[in-house]
Protein backbone atom coordinates (compact mmCIF):
# COMPACT_ATOMS: atom_id res chain seq x y z
CA UNK A 1 0.00 0.00 0.00
CA UNK A 2 1.45 3.34 -1.02
CA UNK A 3 0.14 6.43 0.70
CA UNK A 4 -0.90 9.14 -1.74
CA UNK A 5 0.76 12.55 -1.39
CA UNK A 6 -0.27 15.88 -2.89
CA UNK A 7 0.89 19.45 -2.52
CA UNK A 8 -0.98 22.64 -1.72
CA UNK A 9 0.54 26.07 -1.02
CA UNK A 10 3.91 24.53 -0.18
CA UNK A 11 2.43 21.93 2.17
CA UNK A 12 2.84 18.21 1.49
CA UNK A 13 -0.39 16.42 2.36
CA UNK A 14 -0.26 12.69 3.02
CA UNK A 15 -3.55 10.83 2.95
CA UNK A 16 -3.37 7.33 4.44
CA UNK A 17 -6.54 5.26 4.22
CA UNK A 18 -7.81 2.27 6.18
CA UNK A 19 -5.55 0.81 8.82
CA UNK A 20 -2.32 2.13 10.28
CA UNK A 21 -1.52 -0.95 12.27
CA UNK A 22 1.31 -3.37 12.84
CA UNK A 23 2.42 -4.89 9.57
CA UNK A 24 -0.39 -3.21 7.59
CA UNK A 25 -0.11 0.56 7.21
CA UNK A 26 2.69 1.43 9.63
CA UNK A 27 5.56 0.79 7.22
CA UNK A 28 3.73 2.60 4.40
CA UNK A 29 3.37 5.69 6.59
CA UNK A 30 7.07 5.62 7.50
CA UNK A 31 8.04 5.33 3.83
CA UNK A 32 5.69 8.15 2.77
CA UNK A 33 7.09 10.52 5.42
CA UNK A 34 10.70 9.68 4.58
CA UNK A 35 10.01 10.11 0.87
CA UNK A 36 8.49 13.54 1.49
CA UNK A 37 11.34 14.65 3.75
CA UNK A 38 13.96 13.34 1.32
CA UNK A 39 12.26 15.37 -1.42
CA UNK A 40 12.78 18.49 0.72
CA UNK A 41 9.34 18.86 2.31
CA UNK A 42 9.37 20.84 5.56
CA UNK A 43 5.61 21.35 5.98
CA UNK A 44 3.86 18.01 6.22
CA UNK A 45 0.20 17.48 6.95
CA UNK A 46 -1.16 13.99 7.55
CA UNK A 47 -4.87 13.76 6.83
CA UNK A 48 -6.20 10.92 9.00
CA UNK A 49 -9.83 11.38 7.96
CA UNK A 50 -9.97 8.07 6.07
CA UNK A 51 -8.12 6.04 8.70
CA UNK A 52 -10.36 3.39 10.24
CA UNK A 53 -8.03 1.81 12.79
CA UNK A 54 -4.78 2.72 14.47
CA UNK A 55 -2.84 0.71 17.04
CA UNK A 56 0.26 1.34 19.12
CA UNK A 57 2.50 0.60 16.12
CA UNK A 58 0.64 3.16 14.03
CA UNK A 59 0.85 5.67 16.85
CA UNK A 60 4.56 4.89 17.12
CA UNK A 61 4.97 5.68 13.43
CA UNK A 62 3.18 9.03 13.85
CA UNK A 63 5.55 9.88 16.70
CA UNK A 64 8.58 8.76 14.68
CA UNK A 65 7.36 10.87 11.74
CA UNK A 66 6.97 13.88 14.03
CA UNK A 67 10.50 13.42 15.33
CA UNK A 68 11.99 12.91 11.86
CA UNK A 69 10.37 16.03 10.45
CA UNK A 70 11.08 18.19 13.52
CA UNK A 71 14.72 17.10 13.65
CA UNK A 72 15.13 18.33 10.10
CA UNK A 73 13.71 21.71 10.98
CA UNK A 74 10.24 21.03 9.59
CA UNK A 75 6.71 20.90 10.92
CA UNK A 76 4.33 17.96 10.96
CA UNK A 77 0.65 18.40 11.77
CA UNK A 78 -2.42 16.18 11.78
CA UNK A 79 -5.76 16.81 10.10
CA UNK A 80 -9.28 15.35 10.48
CA UNK A 81 -8.87 12.95 13.40
CA UNK A 82 -11.59 10.27 13.44
CA UNK A 83 -12.98 9.66 16.97
CA UNK A 84 -11.12 6.37 17.40
CA UNK A 85 -7.79 7.97 16.52
CA UNK A 86 -8.60 10.94 18.74
CA UNK A 87 -9.30 8.53 21.61
CA UNK A 88 -5.93 6.80 21.24
CA UNK A 89 -4.09 10.13 21.06
CA UNK A 90 -5.92 11.20 24.21
CA UNK A 91 -5.13 7.96 26.06
CA UNK A 92 -1.45 8.23 25.17
CA UNK A 93 -1.32 11.98 25.92
CA UNK A 94 -0.07 12.63 22.41
CA UNK A 95 -2.71 15.30 21.94
CA UNK A 96 -0.23 17.48 23.80
CA UNK A 97 2.47 16.76 21.21
CA UNK A 98 0.68 17.05 17.88
CA UNK A 99 -0.85 20.13 16.36
CA UNK A 100 -4.27 18.90 15.22
CA UNK A 101 -6.45 20.82 12.76
CA UNK A 102 -9.99 20.28 11.56
CA UNK A 103 -9.92 21.74 8.05
CA UNK A 104 -7.31 21.71 5.31
CA UNK A 105 -7.55 25.48 4.82
CA UNK A 106 -6.98 26.12 8.50
CA UNK A 107 -4.11 23.62 8.54
CA UNK A 108 -2.35 25.11 5.53
CA UNK A 109 -2.70 28.62 6.94
CA UNK A 110 -1.26 27.46 10.29
CA UNK A 111 2.08 26.54 8.71
CA UNK A 112 2.63 30.18 7.74
CA UNK A 113 4.97 31.26 4.95
CA UNK B 1 -9.62 -16.62 39.77
CA UNK B 2 -8.77 -20.28 39.61
CA UNK B 3 -6.70 -21.10 36.56
CA UNK B 4 -8.53 -24.40 36.14
CA UNK B 5 -11.97 -22.71 35.88
CA UNK B 6 -11.08 -21.07 32.60
CA UNK B 7 -12.63 -23.12 29.81
CA UNK B 8 -12.19 -21.37 26.48
CA UNK B 9 -14.96 -21.15 23.90
CA UNK B 10 -12.40 -20.26 21.26
CA UNK B 11 -8.80 -21.42 21.06
CA UNK B 12 -6.35 -20.12 18.50
CA UNK B 13 -2.75 -21.10 18.01
CA UNK B 14 -0.80 -18.87 15.66
CA UNK B 15 2.73 -18.66 14.35
CA UNK B 16 4.82 -15.74 15.55
CA UNK B 17 4.37 -13.64 12.42
CA UNK B 18 3.14 -10.04 12.48
CA UNK B 19 0.47 -10.65 9.83
CA UNK B 20 -1.20 -13.01 12.30
CA UNK B 21 -1.99 -10.12 14.64
CA UNK B 22 -4.72 -9.05 12.25
CA UNK B 23 -6.04 -12.61 11.84
CA UNK B 24 -6.23 -13.15 15.59
CA UNK B 25 -8.10 -9.89 16.14
CA UNK B 26 -10.58 -10.65 13.36
CA UNK B 27 -11.21 -14.20 14.60
CA UNK B 28 -11.89 -13.02 18.16
CA UNK B 29 -14.07 -10.13 17.03
CA UNK B 30 -16.09 -12.55 14.91
CA UNK B 31 -16.58 -14.80 17.93
CA UNK B 32 -17.64 -11.80 20.03
CA UNK B 33 -20.08 -10.69 17.33
CA UNK B 34 -21.65 -14.16 17.42
CA UNK B 35 -22.17 -13.64 21.15
CA UNK B 36 -23.92 -10.36 20.24
CA UNK B 37 -21.37 -8.22 22.01
CA UNK B 38 -22.01 -4.54 21.23
CA UNK B 39 -19.92 -2.99 18.46
CA UNK B 40 -18.09 -0.55 20.72
CA UNK B 41 -17.15 -3.33 23.14
CA UNK B 42 -16.05 -5.55 20.24
CA UNK B 43 -13.83 -2.72 19.07
CA UNK B 44 -12.35 -2.16 22.54
CA UNK B 45 -11.64 -5.84 23.12
CA UNK B 46 -10.27 -6.22 19.60
CA UNK B 47 -7.92 -3.27 20.10
CA UNK B 48 -6.62 -4.77 23.35
CA UNK B 49 -6.19 -8.23 21.79
CA UNK B 50 -4.24 -6.70 18.93
CA UNK B 51 -1.77 -5.17 21.38
CA UNK B 52 -1.55 -8.34 23.45
CA UNK B 53 -0.84 -10.56 20.45
CA UNK B 54 1.63 -8.09 18.93
CA UNK B 55 3.55 -7.97 22.22
CA UNK B 56 3.53 -11.76 22.51
CA UNK B 57 5.02 -12.05 19.02
CA UNK B 58 7.49 -9.18 19.21
CA UNK B 59 8.64 -9.23 22.81
CA UNK B 60 7.62 -12.73 23.94
CA UNK B 61 8.51 -15.25 21.25
CA UNK B 62 10.26 -12.96 18.78
CA UNK B 63 9.06 -12.26 15.23
CA UNK B 64 9.54 -15.28 13.01
CA UNK B 65 10.29 -17.60 15.91
CA UNK B 66 8.96 -21.14 15.68
CA UNK B 67 7.26 -20.73 19.06
CA UNK B 68 3.48 -20.36 18.86
CA UNK B 69 1.20 -17.79 20.47
CA UNK B 70 -1.96 -19.21 22.03
CA UNK B 71 -5.12 -17.15 22.35
CA UNK B 72 -8.15 -18.30 24.33
CA UNK B 73 -11.51 -16.59 24.67
CA UNK B 74 -13.92 -17.49 27.44
CA UNK B 75 -16.99 -15.98 29.05
CA UNK B 76 -18.11 -16.06 32.68
CA UNK B 77 -21.53 -14.52 33.06
CA UNK B 78 -21.19 -11.13 31.39
CA UNK B 79 -17.40 -11.05 31.66
CA UNK B 80 -15.21 -11.71 28.65
CA UNK B 81 -11.87 -13.29 29.49
CA UNK B 82 -9.05 -13.55 26.99
CA UNK B 83 -5.77 -15.26 27.63
CA UNK B 84 -2.74 -14.71 25.40
CA UNK B 85 0.22 -17.01 26.02
CA UNK B 86 3.71 -16.97 24.62
CA UNK B 87 6.94 -18.78 25.45
CA UNK B 88 8.86 -15.65 26.38
CA UNK B 89 10.84 -15.31 29.60
CA UNK B 90 8.62 -12.53 30.94
CA UNK B 91 9.32 -9.09 32.33
CA UNK B 92 8.28 -6.81 35.16
CA UNK B 93 5.29 -4.76 33.97
CA UNK B 94 5.70 -2.40 36.94
CA UNK B 95 9.14 -1.34 35.74
CA UNK B 96 8.01 -0.22 32.31
CA UNK B 97 8.16 3.55 31.79
CA UNK B 98 4.81 5.34 31.66
CA UNK B 99 4.45 6.47 28.02
CA UNK B 100 2.22 9.36 29.12
CA UNK B 101 4.99 11.06 31.06
CA UNK B 102 6.38 14.08 29.25
CA UNK B 103 9.88 12.61 28.91
CA UNK B 104 8.51 9.41 27.32
CA UNK B 105 5.94 10.85 24.94
CA UNK B 106 8.25 10.90 21.92
CA UNK B 107 9.37 7.31 22.33
CA UNK B 108 8.23 5.30 19.33
CA UNK B 109 7.08 2.32 21.43
CA UNK B 110 5.84 1.28 24.83
CA UNK B 111 2.11 2.12 24.53
CA UNK B 112 0.61 -1.35 24.07
CA UNK B 113 0.01 -2.14 27.74
CA UNK B 114 -1.44 1.31 28.34
CA UNK B 115 -3.94 0.76 25.50
CA UNK B 116 -4.86 -2.68 26.86
CA UNK B 117 -5.43 -1.25 30.34
CA UNK B 118 -7.56 1.53 28.93
CA UNK B 119 -9.81 -0.73 26.84
CA UNK B 120 -10.18 -3.59 29.32
CA UNK B 121 -11.26 -3.65 32.98
CA UNK B 122 -8.26 -5.63 34.15
CA UNK B 123 -5.10 -7.12 32.71
CA UNK B 124 -2.86 -9.51 34.58
CA UNK B 125 0.46 -11.07 33.67
CA UNK B 126 1.60 -14.45 34.97
CA UNK B 127 5.06 -15.82 34.35
CA UNK B 128 5.94 -19.50 34.39
CA UNK B 129 9.48 -20.81 34.17
CA UNK B 130 8.59 -23.67 31.83
CA UNK B 131 5.66 -22.54 29.76
CA UNK B 132 6.33 -18.82 29.47
CA UNK B 133 4.11 -15.78 29.83
CA UNK B 134 0.33 -15.63 30.15
CA UNK B 135 -1.60 -12.41 29.87
CA UNK B 136 -5.22 -12.46 31.01
CA UNK B 137 -7.49 -9.64 29.90
CA UNK B 138 -10.96 -9.16 31.40
CA UNK B 139 -13.89 -6.97 30.54
CA UNK B 140 -17.38 -6.93 32.01
CA UNK B 141 -19.87 -6.08 29.32
CA UNK B 142 -22.61 -3.53 29.69
CA UNK B 143 -25.23 -5.96 28.50
CA UNK B 144 -25.16 -9.66 29.50
CA UNK B 145 -23.88 -11.95 26.78
CA UNK B 146 -26.27 -13.98 24.72
CA UNK B 147 -26.34 -17.28 26.58
CA UNK B 148 -24.19 -15.62 29.21
CA UNK B 149 -24.45 -18.31 31.87
CA UNK B 150 -21.50 -19.40 33.95
CA UNK B 151 -19.33 -21.47 31.71
CA UNK B 152 -19.04 -24.39 34.10
CA UNK B 153 -22.80 -24.95 33.82
CA UNK B 154 -22.61 -24.73 30.10
CA UNK B 155 -20.17 -27.65 29.94
CA UNK B 156 -22.64 -30.23 31.27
Amino acid sequence: MKIPARHSSGVTILEPKGKITIGVGDVALREAVHEAVDAGATKILINLGEVTTIDSSGIGELVAAYTTVTNRGGNLKLLNLPPKVQDILQITQLVTVFDVLDTEEEAIASFGD
Amino acid sequence: MAQSSFQPRVHLEIESRLENVELAQLALQEALAELEVADDECYAIGAAVREAVANAIRHGNGVGSDKPVMIDLGVMGSEVIIRVSDRGPGFDPERLPDPRERENRLRPGGRGILIMREFMDRIEYSFFSRRGTELTLRKVLGVPLRGGIPQQEEKR
